[in-house]
């Protein structure tokens, strides 16, 4: 108790504004108190301290660090204390421990070097860390915070507790009250502070949290001496053949435990027997006999029943062996009190963490929809106003990155590029459509397996057109500053400013076509051509230049398209072949010639790969897999997608 | 069911809010002929889709035959199958192949894949095409791809098909559209034979062409049965006036 | 009474005639057989080559004769050669893993070489266990008719799915191609079983022949493709010629009409989808011994397109112009690929066929769909005048049927 006392004393000391008194100097309160400076214990060394704390000279942090480094002498003639230098085996160079000026030289025996015991090194290294923690620089305190969550030590809780409570800076202040949390958790004494602390942290979702209560419930295998429990914090017995303990090891722990034989495995009992060779023949077995597991082990049985080798057990005999052991797991931590409390707060917390999961989920999912959305809105147009199938439209969502990439060669400034590059990217495929609309699409109208295969053409000449000139390997599209970065929720929800940027891109054009299809000339004609193209025709409307502006537009929109795909992927020729069976997907799914269609497709798909994905994050593929199987099932049910136009506008 | 072939109650069917046809009710016996007219968009072809399974109804029965038979969870080749053969408006023959071709598929022989596979060209079926042949006047023309013949002579491989069927009810839109009057009277002549020993349903816009199938005839209007009865009772019955012939 | 088979079919018997002078001629000239004119390496590609024509063949028949575009062919041929090949690597293994046993003290037991293959194949994916579907992997039987088995079955619950919801079109054709993607996308993953990307390998060496030379052994596996082609050819054009292909040929042209003759077209279209499969994968199992290594890349998506392709550009709804496209376009392309086409020196810059065969071929596919949708088996047609069809009209090719019914089904609205 009177530890604490001092403790305590030593914290009103500390509470005293940190002023400079000019009286004495650092060499003058050493000497002042020698004796107990010299032969310091635990017990004396808190007055010390009080006393040099008192006098407070700037060379102290610096003397404690070295004090306990037990880096200080004293020199025998005149008691003075100071650093040394070595300068050969018998001779040290002195130095002063305020100036750290020379001061002269000595033998090695002259001086005789201060020897601080563990204890007394424990209450100066909280001292220091005191110390630190009150610098004036909130930099250099928020550096000593940051060295005690790296490497806590149950010392630091008394001094890091009284800092906490006197810093002024409240960011510094509440995550030195978290460490304190945490330390009291790990080193308190009292159960019920402990536990007091635990339960403060329930439902707390940041990954620190769960490491410092994690340790808490490490549990060791222990095997009971009998039936009963073992001595300890006793979590649960487990049975041999369990997810916990398999049978091997349940039963290596009795033959650890000397109360089983050690196992012969079948390249010991090889050995044994290939030991035990003898002209041909062991225990009387011709070896050419021994190509089966059974003849092998009744030759070893042989060589056991004449006591040559240790006999064996089988399988079943080990299991029952080992069945008729207990097994227990017991906690690293004594206390059943803070224990069970961790417990109550892993599982608050684990079901906080399952809810942010699931929102993590849906804005990665949302996120993954709106670029599926943007690489088949494209397709969509096309599909369902043309019924052509374009298998170059990956093709073009890879002209838009190239595009961009291009532009960003010239244009050094990332925000100035994006924005050249979006309507440049447009531009540029909205031509490129035009272009193979009028070439190629115009003359297979109403042939659409022949148009998917004259597009599929094209789509492999591009495809090697963008290899022969931009090489094989990936080029970068660089994102401006502003959307580095993540908007971070907590520890487990975040997602990138980039893919809020492409939800934003994919909510425009959205709203954009919706507009243009509803509320346009260019959209009532589209809309007539889709349902009943002669009809529209002898309204006097040019299907020619419909077919020819809608697939400019389709393909324009997978330029733009490119441009937000290449931002977060890299831009390689094959990026649209990555694309263009899943935008199919889309499509389909969704229903044809509806834009509020291949909204839900892509919902649909984005949602159910990130859903798969999350069922086995391990395995991206197998996700596909499941999902297009996913989608051939949908298809089962809704051959026409989600949305389906019905009747005769449906065209069968 | 008293000796009713096709007996239709309570059809109705709706394509996006439209009502192509309301509660419609229809029977037809074994060996009987019918003409349906009707204006545009009366439901004269919805009516033909929904008996041969190929659009679904929202409400009502389509029962078939002596047991009674449901139509309504048959697919489109089952209720082929079960006797009811339909000729399109526009002639639908397989143009890639020979008027041979086209006729040997129509043939009632078994349908099923592996049986079809195993077929061999009999006598029989020789025979049978022969004389198909010469009664829809295509005799020389058996070996020319379909796709050659003209509109007339397709109508005709079509009728021919339809009889090679050998269905129990003709279902028949336009049979004589683009004929020449002589060809016209040929058509009658082979639906009114027909008739006698199976249900023909003729859709027809032709009032002179009705007039020689001289049968009963059901005049259809938005989707539901006007009137019923001979061309002189509809035709003299003031509704028919006002909704077909009047305006 | 009717004349033989083959001679209603003057073609038949030309084909048959040409691939039998072919094979006698590769035979004789190769090095396995005496004159060496044409190396091992070449004969293995030839009989590459005459596997490719037979599931171009296959291909044929459900696109250019059914109509329907599947771009999943090459699974099935894959996943033939995955069956076969399952039994060539095992056996072979087995074969090395008893070699390297033969001087250990104690004779090997069953369970130590079965331990010692599975360490030695899966290896490579971390895995030692061998895994379930391996497990007829030792006997040949069973494993010949998993290679008509597996596909077939795929081919045929596929079929059954997509057929019964009648997905016809553009839309099966993705449908098709997105099986084809899972497949691949399945067998990428190394828990699949089948190695991962790693594929299997060495199958070149076929277990129990290992004494022969591989001259003797490619001749062996062109006489096999070439006898499977020759027997695929006359089933396909029997399949096409009866009353069988007249209501195949006509579901190309007018599914609804056929159907309306009460024919029952969900079960033609699964017939011939399936028995397809089924001449894919037997191709796919005859080509992996000589290409001597197969991997899931070789299922991707893309390969079945390239099949459309060469059929397209052969010539579809005749079974030679599927032969002819198959051989014209695989053997130019690994010509140009293989670097055997020269460069041309343009001045400014020098045209790598490496680099631009794929543009070409793209851009010549874009011209015979545009130009001539025939494809090379229409200059047969230049050839025999009599032989083409005196017809007005437009052309009807496939893929046109399904128009036409969507254009009888418009009329009839209109109305």
């Amino acid at each position: 108790m009177g530890h604490l006392l001092r403790l305590c004393a030593l914290a009103l000391l500390f509470a005293l504004p940190l002023s400079r008194p000019a009286a004495a100097d650092l060499q003058t309160v050493l000497q002042e108190n020698a004796e107990d400076v010299i032969r310091a214990s635990r017990r004396t060394v808190e007055d010390v301290l009080a006393a040099l704390l008192a006098d407070n000279d700037p060379a102290l942090p610096a003397f404690l660090e070295q004090w306990r480094g037990r880096n200080v002498y004293v020199r025998e003639a005149d008691g003075l204390f100071l650093y040394v230098e070595e300068i050969d085996r018998e001779t040290y160079r002195l130095l002063d421990i305020v100036t750290r000026a020379e001061i002269g030289t000595a033998g090695r025996r002259e001086v005789s070097q201060l020897r601080p015991n563990s204890g007394v090194q424990g209450v100066i290294a909280s001292a220091l860390v005191e110390f630190q923690l009150r610098d004036p620089d909130p930099a250099r305190r928020g550096a000593a915070l940051d060295a005690i969550a790296r490497n806590p030590e149950a010392g630091q809780l008394g001094p890091l507790g009284r800092a906490a409570e006197a810093e002024t800076d409240p960011a510094l202040a509440a995550r030195g009250a978290r460490l304190v949390t945490f330390l009291t958790i790990a080193f308190a004494d009292e159960t019920a502070d402990r536990v007091a602390a635990i339960q403060s942290l329930s439902g707390d979702l940041s990954l620190d949290a769960r490491a410092a209560l994690n340790p808490l419930l490490t549990t060791r295998l222990v095997l009971a001496e009998g039936e009963d429990p073992p001595a300890g914090n006793v979590a649960a017995e487990v049975r041999p053949g369990s997810e916990t303990l398999s049978w091997e090891a349940a039963y290596e722990m009795l033959v650890q435990a000397g109360r089983a034989p050690a196992q012969v495995s079948d390249a010991d009992r090889n050995a044994a027997l290939v030991a035990n060779l003898a002209e041909g023949r062991v225990a009387g077995v011709a070896v050419a006999s021994l190509n089966t597991e059974a003849a092998r082990d009744a030759a070893y049985a042989a060589l056991a029943a004449e006591g040559i080798v240790p006999p064996r057990q089988t399988e079943a005999e080990r299991r029952a062996t080992a069945a008729g052991a207990h097994y227990f797991l017991v906690y690293t931590e004594a206390d059943p009190a803070v224990t069970a409390a961790a417990e109550q707060a892993l599982g608050a917390i684990e079901l906080r963490v399952a809810l942010n999961q699931v929102l993590d989920l849906s804005l990665d999912a949302l996120s993954l929809a709106s670029i599926y959305f943007l690489a088949a809105i494209g397709l969509a147009i096309t599909f369902g106003v043309m019924g052509v199938i374009n298998m170059a439209h990956g093709e073009f969502i890879m002209m838009g990155a190239y595009t961009g990439y291009v532009v960003q060669l010239f244009v050094p400034d990332y925000t100035l590029s994006i924005l050249i590059a979006l309507p440049l990217a447009f531009a540029v495929t909205f031509a490129a459509g035009v272009a193979m609309e009028r070439l190629v699409i115009r003359w297979l109208y109403n042939r659409p397996l022949e148009t998917l295969l004259a597009t599929f053409g094209i789509s492999i000449a591009l495809q090697q057109l963008a290899k022969n000139i931009f090489g094989t390997q990936a080029r970068p599209l660089t994102s401006p500053g502003w959307l580095d970065g993540a908007w971070v929720l907590n520890d487990i929800v975040s997602i990138s400013y980039i893919r809020i940027a492409i939800f934003g891109l994919g909510v425009l054009f959205f709203v954009l076509l919706l507009l243009i299809l509803n509320r346009t000339r260019l959209g009532l004609e589209v809309r007539a051509v889709t349902q009943n193209p002669r009809m529209a025709a002898s309204m006097g409307i040019n299907p020619d230049r419909i077919n020819m502006l809608t697939f400019g537009l389709g393909s324009g929109i997978a330029g733009i398209a490119g441009v937000a795909i290449g931002l977060y992927a890299k831009v390689t020729s094959e990026m649209g072949a990555d694309y263009i069976v899943q935008s199919f997907m889309t499509v389909v799914v969704g229903g044809v010639g509806n834009i509020w269609g291949t909204l839900l497709g892509a919902t649909l798909i984005g949602s159910l790969q990130k859903g798969i994905e999350w069922f086995n994050p391990s395995n991206t593929l197998a996700a596909q897999t499941y999902m297009i199987l996913f989608i051939i099932l949908f298809i089962q049910f809704r051959p026409k997608g989600i949305i389906a136009l019905k009747g005769r506008a449906a065209g069968e | 069911m008293t000796g009713m072939l096709l007996e239709v109650s309570g059809v109705s069917v709706t394509f996006d809010g439209f009502r192509a046809i309301n509660n419609l009710s229809f029977q037809i016996g074994r060996a009987e002929m019918r003409a349906i007219i009707g204006p545009n968009g009366a439901g004269k072809t919805t009516f033909m889709d929904i008996v041969t399974g190929k659009t679904r109804p929202d409400t009502g029965t389509v029962v078939w035959g002596e047991k009674n038979q449901s139509l309504l969870k048959l697919s489109e080749s089952q209720i082929a199958r079960a006797g009811i053969g339909r000729k399109f408006q526009r002639p639908t023959v397989f143009e890639d192949q020979t008027v041979e071709e086209n006729l040997g598929m129509a043939l009632k022989e078994d349908r099923r894949p592996f049986a079809v596979l195993l077929s061999r060209p009999t006598r029989a079926t020789a025979e049978r095409i022969a004389e198909l042949a010469a009664e829809i006047g295509l005799s020389e023309h058996l070996p020319r791809k379909a796709g050659e013949l003209s509109h007339g002579q397709k109508q005709w491989l079509e009728i021919g098909m339809l009889l090679a069927q050998d269905p129990r009810l003709l279902l028949v839109d336009e049979p004589a559209a683009g004929m020449t009057p002589a060809e016209r009277d040929h058509t009658t002549a082979i639906l009114r034979e027909a008739a006698k020993t199976r249900a023909v349903v003729v859709v027809e816009h032709d009032m002179d062409f009705v007039r020689k199938l001289n049968c009963k005839v059901t005049v259809l209007h938005e989707g539901r049965v006007l009137a019923e009865g001979s061309l002189d009772h509809v035709t003299s019955n003031q509704d028919v006036i006002d909704v077909y012939l009047g305006r | 009474m009717r004349r033989p088979f083959v001679l209603r079919h003057p073609s038949v018997l030309v084909f048959l005639a040409l691939l039998a002078l072919f094979t006698l001629g590769v035979t004789l000239l190769s090095e396995g057989m005496g004159l060496g004119l044409i190396s091992t390496s070449f004969v293995k590609t030839l009989g590459k080559t005459l596997c490719l024509c037979l599931i171009a063949v296959a291909m044929d028949l459900v696109w250019g004769y059914c109509g329907i575009l599947s771009l999943g062919h090459f699974a099935f041929f894959g996943l033939g050669g995955y069956m076969i090949g399952m039994w060539l690597m095992y056996e072979r293994t087995k074969g090395i893993v008893l070699d390297s046993l033969v001087n250990a003290p104690l004779p090997p037991t069953p369970e130590e070489v079965r331990a010692a293959i599975g360490t030695q194949i899966f290896g490579v994916v971390g895995g030692s266990e061998i895994p379930v579907i391996w497990t007829f992997a030792d006997s040949l039987l069973v494993q010949l008719a998993l290679v008509v088995l597996v596909p077939g079955l795929l081919a045929l619950v596929f079929g059954w799915l997509a057929f019964r919801s009648r997905v016809t079109g553009v839309y099966l054709s993705i449908l098709t191609q997105a099986m084809t993607l899972a497949l691949s996308l399945y067998l990428f993953q190394n828990d699949s079983g089948l190695r991962g990307n790693n594929g299997l390998s060495g199958l070149q060496n076929v277990p129990g022949l290992l004494h022969l030379p591989q001259s003797v052994v490619s001749i062996g596996f062109f006489w096999a493709s070439a006898l499977a082609l020759g027997l695929a050819y006359v089933l396909a054009a029997w399949l096409v010629s009866g009353k069988f292909g007249s209501v195949v040929r006509g579901i190309r042209d007018d599914e609804a009409r056929v159907r309306f003759l009460g024919y029952d077209v969900e079960a033609y279209k699964l017939t011939v989808f399936t028995l397809t499969a089924v001449l894919a994968a037997l191709a796919g199992a005859l080509y992996y011994p000589q290409a001597g290594i197969i991997n899931p890349a070789e299922i991707a998506p893309i390969a079945s397109i390239y099949l459309a392709v060469w059929v397209a550009i052969g010539g579809r709804g005749r079974l030679y112009g599927a032969v002819i496209g198959a051989a014209f376009v695989s053997l130019l392309s690994s010509w140009f690929t293989g670097g055997g086409a020269p460069p041309i020196d343009l001045g400014v810059y020098t045209v790598q066929w490496t680099d631009w065969w794929l543009v070409l071929l793209g851009l010549s596919f874009v011209a015979v769909t545009l130009f001539a949708p025939k494809g090379i088996g229409g200059l047969v047609d230049l050839v025999l005048p009599g032989r083409v069809p005196d017809r007005h009209g437009a052309d009807l090719g496939p893929g046109q049927g399904a128009l036409r019914e969507a254009e009888q089904a418009r009329t009839e609205d209109g109305k």
